[in-house]
């Protein structure tokens, strides 16, 4: 608490150390130095900028930096289907998440509830849980592909699917870690199973249902950069991998320092909204 | 579980509202008839040879926790039940309760068999089990609106605050249970009992968690609150001296498993008893002892003698009976 400043400050620290040394290192002072040494076919993959000279093809903090004040500038720019702006590329990406997301939750809560509830549910239950729970969303693809036909919901199906099992489990543990004592309380007072759902166990478990989904959104943002790559279209994903076709590594940088900031935002709120429900005894 | 709740009440309900067709509903029971025709004689609360066994693993026939308990209170008694930890004490109150189910016997309350928990007993429970997420206020809120589903939002509340202000809780209304202390928790734990004005209160152990002196001043206030409402109350405790300040009848229990009510103790002390000079009156060290000699050693080595019968345990009146002995 006494030095509240140093933390920031050795935060800046860093980040100006980090800055200083992609700085150095991409504006190669030696000039023409890489450029013999070179394998010739790399060099013409790499394209006319390497061919050129010694420039190095990674860009410096201060490309950088011009790249994110002109994205900043104009956010929601559409020229055609390869140049979109940064900010309709995520909210494609987020639209995605949120949607999958929030289905995912429409089901695996009370789903889950019952699977808590019920010890014989949740025993027939558990080995299809067991089983789907750690298949790659991804490797979901092809399949979502080829039922659906429409890559656009099939990314929101990758997407219902990662979120569905942390929020499914944790509701379930939630559920069925309710005190016996309060349960006792609510049977002593003839509450009706509905006014017991959801003003005793919904509220006893919401702390370990937000834990569940927290870590739903955090994969969630994790699987739909690597999902709109594989379908394609529109979206941060993939933004990133039309940006690697283009060999713009600025605007490569630029989107991936963008995925970072919305996840920790979305983060953020939930934390902050399970921050909101906790209790504490 | 709770769905088979319903139809029980409907029909306790119906049963209360026509005493004569009570026989012939589906719920009550021989033992119930039983109950209704010798209604005059028969005590408000009868239990009758409950036993309880938990069953383990790899023991077809377990020990049972307790067995032929036979014990009946009257309205508006306050009856305690003393004895060693483990001797089944919660069991019973949880089968008094409803919450439980005994392997054997049964209990009559008020005519009429007790299956299933019911608003017509109010419980405080061993730990407070306050809801962590309710402020004191709602907590009792959640009680009287489960009792009066029919009342507005400002009647429950003023209900609610009328108990909790009993319990002289009325500055800390909208505190929530982790900023309470322990005596306060206990006693929002107890507004919420009374504030559904049961027939008859259940208390687990209420004080156990306390220091002596919040555990004196919120005996002060039951006794207080009982005494105003004429509550029936049955109550454990492991306390000699609460026993002795709050009961009018002492059960005491031997040491499990099949742990017997050795004999039940009529406290000869008057009320109202105050707690300052109640160890000036001439009959409270023979009690007191009596009670303690008990727990000490007669809960451990009790024998039923040849005239002891489960059905009809002994009725001690320790102060006279030590001068006749
Ligand atoms: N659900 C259960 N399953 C198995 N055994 C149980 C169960 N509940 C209680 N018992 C056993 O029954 C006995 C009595 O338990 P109970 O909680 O009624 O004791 P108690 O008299 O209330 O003790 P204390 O004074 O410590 O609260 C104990 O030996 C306990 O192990
Ligand atoms: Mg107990």
């Amino acid at each position: 608490m006494k030095k509240a400043w140093l933390a920031p400050l050795l935060s800046a620290l860093f980040f100006a150390l980090f800055v200083g040394v992609w700085y150095l290192a991409t504006s190669a002072p030696s000039g023409g130095g890489a450029a013999p040494d070179m394998d010739p076919e790399y060099a013409a993959l790499m394209g006319a900028q390497a061919q050129a000279g010694g420039q190095s093809a990674m860009p410096g903090p201060g490309e950088v930096a011009a790249k994110i004040w002109e994205h900043l500038s104009d956010p929601f720019y559409d020229r055609g289907t390869n140049d979109k702006g940064l900010g309709i590329q995520i909210s494609y990406s987020i639209a995605r998440v949120l949607g999958g997301y929030l289905l995912a939750a429409l089901v695996a809560i009370p789903l889950g509830f019952v699977i808590g509830m019920s010890p014989l549910v949740y025993k027939a239950l558990d080995p299809f849980i067991q089983i789907l729970k750690p298949i790659s969303p991804l490797a979901w693809m092809p399949l979502a592909l080829y039922t659906i036909k429409d890559s656009g919901i099939s990314a929101i199906f990758v997407i219902f699917i990662c979120s569905l099992w942390p929020m499914l489990v944790n509701t379930a543990f939630g559920v069925a870690s309710v005190r016996r004592e309060w349960l006792n309380v609510a049977r002593t007072l003839e509450v009706s199973p509905m006014r017991k759902a959801f003003l005793v166990i919904l509220p006893a478990a919401a702390p370990t249902i937000l834990t569940g989904m927290r870590i739903s959104i955090g994969i969630a943002w994790l699987v739909i950069v690597a999902a709109e790559m594989l379908v394609g279209g529109t979206g941060i994903g993939y933004f990133v991998w039309n940006e690697w076709n283009n060999l713009s590594i600025t605007n490569i940088i630029t989107a991936i320092l963008l995925i970072g900031l919305v996840g920790m935002l979305l983060d953020h709120i939930l934390a902050w909204i399970a921050r909101a429900i906790s209790w504490r005894e | 579980m709770n769905a088979s709740l319903a139809p029980v009440v409907t029909l306790r309900t119906q049963a209360s509202g026509d005493l004569d067709d009570a026989p012939s509903l589906a719920s009550a029971s021989s033992a119930a008839k039983k109950g209704l025709t010798t209604m005059t004689t028969q005590p408000f609360l009868k239990v009758e040879g409950l036993k309880r066994q938990f069953p383990q693993p790899g023991k077809p026939d377990p020990a049972p926790v307790f067995e032929e308990l036979h014990f009946g209170i009257e309205r508006g008694q306050f009856v305690c039940v003393l004895g060693h930890s483990g001797c089944g004490k919660t069991t019973i109150l949880n089968i008094l309760a409803g919450l439980d189910e005994a392997t054997d016997g049964h209990v009559i309350m008020d005519g009429r068999e007790v299956r299933g928990p019911s608003l017509d007993r109010g419980v405080v429970f061993q730990g407070h089990a306050l809801m962590p997420w309710l402020s004191a206020l709602k907590n009792v809120e959640f009680a009287v609106r489960s009792r009066h589903p029919d009342w507005s939002a400002k009647q429950v509340r003023e209900h609610a605050v009328k108990y909790l202000e009993l319990v002289h809780l009325g500055h800390a209304l909208d505190k929530k249970p982790a900023e309470l202390s322990g005596g306060m928790k206990q006693r929002v734990g107890i507004a919420r009992a009374f504030s559904i004005e049961p027939k008859m209160l259940l208390l687990d152990e209420p004080f156990g968690a306390l220091d002596a002196l919040t555990r004196g001043s919120i005996q002060d206030e039951l006794i207080g609150i009982v005494e105003a409402t004429q509550q029936t109350v049955f109550m454990i405790t492991h306390d000699v001296d609460e026993a002795i300040l709050l009961a009018d009848r002492i059960v005491l229990m031997t040491n499990g498993p099949r742990a017997k009510i050795a004999e039940i103790v009529v406290n000869p002390l008057a009320r109202p008893r105050v707690r300052e000079t109640l160890h000036q009156q001439p009959a409270f060290y023979t009690l007191r002892n009596h009670l303690v000699d008990f727990l000490v050693k007669r809960s451990r080595e009790f024998q039923p003698g040849p005239d002891w019968d489960p059905k009809h345990p002994p009725l001690v009146h320790p102060g006279q009976a030590s001068q006749s002995a």
